[in-house]
């Protein structure tokens, strides 16, 4: 039973039967919060934790998913490549907004950590987080972080962030598409690219450059991050 | 083959970057380099969007199914999450909201100076 266990068919069937019907649920309920990667994570821990299955077993067909994660990474270039005649459309007002966002995000998680005295593996994990999963996992990663913290810590700020862009539209008193998609993007990545879409083609456009423009901004500044550390 | 050729690009692409990465001085994950490395050569128009769309489209559109075994690493992890559970999500949450804030505020002073540049 062991060895059946540790073929990585079993990994794989695994993760792909949780994803699909995560996703199902995910679909049919609308809700943010029922986050079809989440919900798939949960079903794999619940059923290796009822059936006494350890996480090394599992990850033998888990690693060769877990390959995929950069060619997929790389493909991100695709996406923002897509978006060049937006971009030079509103090239300053992108260029100032994301990089005064990647550095804030940056700056204002070193200083919560700081003063929530967390450790060094837990601010390197959370470090990256306001920018998409395969930018800030790859930058947690080399410096020391635990990618499973990592890629919680985005999706969760990802759905408060679609949760809460409406609200704090208000707050600050957005009357620009510009502004707003800019907003979101820089501080909910893809999650709030979806709300950012709702409110409309302007915004969304917007938001969808931000994920990748932080992502590039936030990876140069994770060039300095070991003196952070 | 059309598909075939499309995973050969972009694992070679993997691969480059992976050689990069052991050549760089400095810190930075091999899949941030093939990004940037891809997007050069689309910029360059070496490589187009089509010898990689089917793929690419393919990674792309199942990213978060790439992501479900390193997540479910978080079993692994939940001591430090249950200890920490406050403070992590007063982190994202409070940063969350800071970013928001800040570059909404840079994009309307650009947008204004931009403006005012052009009225005078």
């Amino acid at each position: 039973m062991k060895e059946l266990l540790q073929s990585p068919f079993f990994g794989i069937t695994l993760t792909v039967a949780a994803y699909v019907l995560g996703m199902k649920i995910q679909k049919k309920s609308g809700l943010v919060i029922c986050n079809g990667l989440v919900l798939a994570a949960l079903m794999i821990i619940a059923l290796l934790t009822v059936f006494h299955i350890s996480y090394e077993d599992y990850y033998v067909g888990g690693s060769i998913i877990n390959m995929f994660l950069s060619p997929a990474t790389v493909c991100v270039a695709m996406s923002i490549y897509a978006k060049r005649d937006v971009l030079k459309r509103n090239l300053l007002p992108v260029l100032v907004g994301c990089t005064v966002g990647a550095v804030t995000s940056v700056l204002s998680v070193w200083a919560l950590c700081r003063a929530f005295g967390l450790d060094a593996a837990l601010t390197a994990s959370l470090l990256p987080k306001s920018v998409t999963t395969p930018i800030a996992s790859a930058i947690a990663e080399s410096h020391g972080g635990i990618v499973s913290i990592t890629a919680v810590a985005v999706i969760f700020t990802g759905i408060v962030g679609n949760l809460c862009a409406p609200l704090m539209i208000r707050l600050f008193r957005v009357k620009d598409p510009v502004e707003a998609g800019l907003g979101i993007g820089a501080c909910s990545h893809a999650l709030g690219t979806a709300k950012a879409l709702e409110l409309g083609e302007t915004e969304g456009a917007m938001s969808g450059i931000a994920i990748g423009l932080c992502g590039i901004v936030t990876t140069v500044l994770a060039l300095f991050f070991g003196a952070l550390l | 083959m059309k598909i075939l050729t499309q995973v050969g690009i972009i694992f070679g692409i993997c691969w480059l970057s992976q050689c990069i990465e052991q050549a760089l001085p400095f810190t930075m994950p091999a899949s941030i380099i093939g990004m940037v490395l891809l997007l050069a050569l689309l910029g360059l128009r070496i490589v187009k969007t089509e010898h990689i769309q089917e793929k690419s489209d393919f990674l792309l559109a199942n990213l978060p199914f790439f992501f479900v075994p390193a997540v479910v690493s978080i079993m692994k992890y939940a001591d430090v999450l249950r200890s920490n559970l406050l403070a992590l999500i007063a982190v994202c949450v409070v940063s969350m909201v800071v970013t928001f804030a800040a570059t909404v505020l840079a994009v309307r002073l650009t947008i204004r100076l931009m403006n005012g540049g052009k009225k005078k």
